[in-house]
């Protein structure tokens, strides 16, 4: 007798669906923390969609590229709200991931067992940052032209290669149709089939080991007669009908964004990159968008030594990478901040504190601002190193001291005591 | 949690709307534009036509886009702003030959289809309006905003043939045009804004609901399994 | 805690009622993205009408004009050619346009003579067998035409395909319809304009959305 539907004799339809949603047991009390996950899964198709209907007007070369932009803004129906929703969609992507990330510190979710969520999240991150930069150069404005002449020259700072290195990801000796041409090619095909296949082995990932929760405590350890652990409910549908509430949430938040201030007052769009690219015009202000401003200030902030800007590139990949490291340099017992010791939660405090400071810098030009500069004439000092470049090293030296001090403040002070169920 | 939300929406809206500020440290006059002052867009149109696109296009504005956002009869646009014997589908070009303008004017006037949106309606309305004499100057004037600027104070017969506060209306007429010219879409955008904010608000009721319903049998301590 | 009963009619109706607003939600979404598809700006402005002036055009001259990437053919017929477009009626495959070529002219184009005006024609000058662009052989009487039988009309160089001054296409030739005539009319008596029909049969919102007069 077979009981199984045609499809289900042939591809395993209900049972991926039982596993993953309708019987896959997810901690009962997930907060305002854990809506960014599916958010991001939203995003990632918005982007995949308004990206394939902006393709198909687009041009790919440095002759037509702006125009073809403004083509879209203006003449193609509809084409405005699609380029919006694609920058907003661009920005949008990062605060929620940064938000995502966050909970995954609040709540210990990259300790063991989840260590490879937590990797190949950051695989993903390190993927959406390339995808975000090669995406702002297709516009072709002066921001696109002269951000990527920044960011790529760093490659060639690599000692002994860079030269080679640099005209070989260029195909050219600066800046100009080939990388266009490859830069539109991985952004448009080869990064989002990477960004997808990532998503889909992370979600694999997490949904072996279980999601953690709030407490940070392991819903697996206490199941009932039926195997079932017992703070835990189905997925589907009480997440899937709470996640939708985030979901119109976001909307309105983002179509708020959209309708009325899409550039929103240079954050999201650029002023500089209405204006083509001119190679013979550097703008008099150059800095990427701000989702990617904490790294440019962490570059700016490490002087040339040795005549190389080398020692800057490393410390800004080390930012990122040593993000991988977390999961053995945490030392304590305890996941979730909510039962953490105080000298962790100061810690994790200042860290926060310096990804945002450091953010804010990056969109700043190097200087002293003007009360700063009159206070120090008012004392007779004189300012030799701008207060920004100042606070730029001191946020970046507090930056990597959370991490590089992590096995001592995780292994010190008194950790609250861990519940055994599930708390609200 | 509150608390944390507080005042990280304080702290975003603070650094939002510090924004972009004028670089080169000029005071800049407020032009206090209206976008939705369509008689100013349409007057805007017509200086802009009789007094700037002789030496600057709109390259990427079309005639009858325009005419259409604001409300021109077409004859109207044929007749009175279309010089060149153009068709209304084409965009603005200005007549001025490249090796002239470089002859004359050290360079080609700039296309002005973006400059509100790299430059901003402050700008160029104090621009407009901040041409004094200068003798050591080819055309006799200098601009406080934009030093040793090439182009010579083309409204100046404007300016003298009206009231002060006539001549800065019709200054913020041009610049509330161009503002319109670099974004067309921002005539219809909130509209379009408020209407999908009505739907998703009714539509946060309705999941709200929905969640709230299905969340009973979490709250009242036991999930049901389907027998 | 009380165990609550689960209302399922509640449920249902909730759950139907937001899947209902949902779904308009996503059809008013994809309206824009399938907007996208339909001709731009730029493209109608590529494809607005052209005015021919052909207040100098001789008996025997072809204008060639370009009207939305096709070549749009003007020219005159005296009193011998129209009546050489009756004798040639038995060679042709749809003499009376009502057959296979029925949808090849504007319905306001109903004469035999497939035009407005009986001494102005205006056709596509696309060959309706794989879309060369026939020859204009007005000379009656050519050779390798088939010497007296031929009274001056079209010849596609591609695979042989014959057409008379009407744009009627010759029984036995690769093509199967007549030529095109496109969408025209007089704004005066010397300027056509193609592209756009007489006043009276411009009354379709889709003809006068996709097109810029």
């Amino acid at each position: 007798m077979n009981n199984k539907s045609w499809i289900d004799q042939r591809f395993p339809l209900t049972k991926v669906w039982n596993e993953h949603l309708a019987e896959y047991y997810t901690p009962r009390n997930f907060n305002f923390w854990y809506f960014f996950g599916s958010l991001a899964m939203l995003l990632l198709a918005m982007q995949l969609i308004t990206g394939i209907f902006l393709t198909m007007h687009y041009k790919a070369d440095t002759v037509n590229a702006f125009a073809s932009v403004e083509h879209i803004m203006r003449d193609v129906n509809w084409g405005w709200l699609i380029r919006y929703m694609h920058s907003t969609g661009a920005s949008a992507f990062f605060i929620v991931i940064y938000l995502h990330m966050y909970r995954g510190l609040l709540y210990g979710s990259y300790k063991a067992p989840r260590e490879l969520v937590w990797i190949l999240g950051m695989v993903l991150y390190i993927a959406l940052m390339a995808e975000a930069f090669m995406g702002y150069v297709l516009p072709w404005g002066q921001m696109s032209y002269w951000g990527a002449q920044v960011i790529i020259s760093l490659f060639g700072s690599v000692p002994v290669v860079g030269t080679d290195l640099l005209i070989w990801i260029l195909g050219d000796y600066a800046v100009g149709d080939p990388a266009l041409n490859r830069f539109f090619s991985l952004h448009v095909i080869a990064l989002p089939l990477i960004l997808v296949v990532l998503v889909f082995l992370h979600i694999v990932a997490l949904h072996t080991v279980g999601s953690n929760n709030p407490d940070g405590i392991e819903i697996k350890e206490n199941k009932d007669e039926k195997g079932i652990p017992k703070d835990g409910i189905p997925f589907h549908p009480y997440y899937t009908v709470k996640d939708i509430v985030a979901v119109v949430v976001f909307l309105m938040i983002f179509s708020t964004v959209l309708f009325f201030a899409p550039a929103l007052n240079g954050y999201f769009l650029e002023a500089a990159n209405f204006v083509e690219a001119n190679p013979l015009k550097t703008p008099e202000h150059i800095a990427p968008l701000w989702y990617l401003t904490p790294f440019y200030t962490i570059l700016r902030a490490i002087p040339p030594i040795l005549g190389s800007q080398f020692p800057g590139v490393v410390a800004m990949f080390s930012a990122l990478l040593i993000l991988l490291a977390l999961p053995w340099i945490d030392r304590s017992k305890v996941k979730s901040v909510r039962y953490r010791s105080w000298p962790y939660k100061v810690a994790l405090g200042i860290f926060a504190l310096s990804f945002v400071v450091l953010g804010w810098l990056g969109m700043q030009p190097v200087i002293s601002p003007e009360w700063y500069t009159s206070l120090a004439n008012l004392v007779g000092m004189e300012v030799k190193t701008a207060l920004y470049l100042i606070m730029a090293r001191l946020f970046t030296l507090l930056y990597f001291g959370f991490f590089v001090l992590m096995p001592w403040f995780t292994s010190i002070g008194k950790t609250k005591q861990v519940p055994e169920r599930l708390t609200k | 949690m509150n608390n944390i939300f507080k005042s990280a929406t304080a702290i975003i809206a603070i650094i939002v709307s510090l924004g972009s500020t004028a670089s080169s440290g000029v005071s800049l006059d407020a032009a206090n534009t209206d976008i939705n002052d369509k008689a100013s867009l349409q007057n805007g149109a017509k200086l802009f036509m009789n007094y700037c696109s002789g030496c600057h296009s709109l390259q990427f504005l079309r005639y009858n886009k325009f005419t259409e956002d604001l409300a021109i009869p077409k004859n109207y646009v044929v007749e009175n702003l279309m010089f060149n014997g153009e068709k209304t589908g084409e965009t603005i070009t200005s007549s001025m030959p490249p090796d002239g303008a470089t002859r004359w004017f050290g360079g080609v006037p700039p296309d002005l289809s973006l400059v509100a949106r790299y430059k901003g309606t402050d700008w160029i309305y104090s621009y407009l309006r901040s041409f004094y004499p200068d003798s050591s100057r080819p055309f006799g004037v200098n601009n406080r905003v934009f030093k040793n600027v090439s182009m010579p104070d083309i409204l100046w017969h404007l300016k003298l043939s009206s009231t002060e506060k006539e001549f800065n209306d019709s200054v913020r007429d041009i610049v509330n045009f161009l503002d319109y010219v670099g974004e067309p879409s921002k005539l219809i955008s909130p509209t379009i804004g408020f209407k999908v904010l009505g739907f998703l608000l009714v539509l946060l009721i309705l999941t709200f609901l929905l969640k709230k319903e299905y969340w009973k049998d979490v709250k009242y301590g036991k999930w049901r399994v389907k027998s | 805690m009380s165990e609550q009963e689960i209302d399922l009619k509640r449920r249902r109706l909730l759950t139907s009622a937001t899947s209902v607003v949902g779904a308009v939600g996503v059809g008013v979404v994809a309206w824009p993205f399938l907007s996208t598809w339909s001709p731009s700006a730029r493209a109608k402005a590529a494809g607005a009408p052209v005015d021919v002036d052909i207040s100098k055009l001789e008996i025997g001259q072809l204008v060639r004009v370009l009207w939305r990437k096709k070549p749009v053919w003007i020219f005159k017929r005296d009193e011998q050619t129209l009546a050489n477009l009756q004798v040639l009626e038995s060679e042709l495959e749809d003499p009376k346009s009502s057959g296979n070529s029925k949808e090849q002219q504007p319905i306001y184009i109903t004469e035999t003579y497939r035009s407005l005006r009986p001494e102005v024609a205006v056709i596509v000058g696309v060959c309706t067998h794989l879309g060369c662009s026939p020859t204009y052989r007005p000379e009656v009487g050519a050779a390798d035409l088939g010497g007296e039988s031929w009274k001056g009309g079209f010849y596609c160089p591609c695979h042989g395909s014959k057409f008379d001054l009407a744009g009627r296409v010759y029984e036995g030739a690769p093509a199967p319809t007549n030529l095109k005539i496109p969408p025209y009319h007089f704004v005066t008596e010397t300027l056509i304009r193609v592209g756009v029909s007489p006043e009276e049969f411009e009354k379709t919102p889709i003809m006068k959305r996709n097109r810029l007069s």
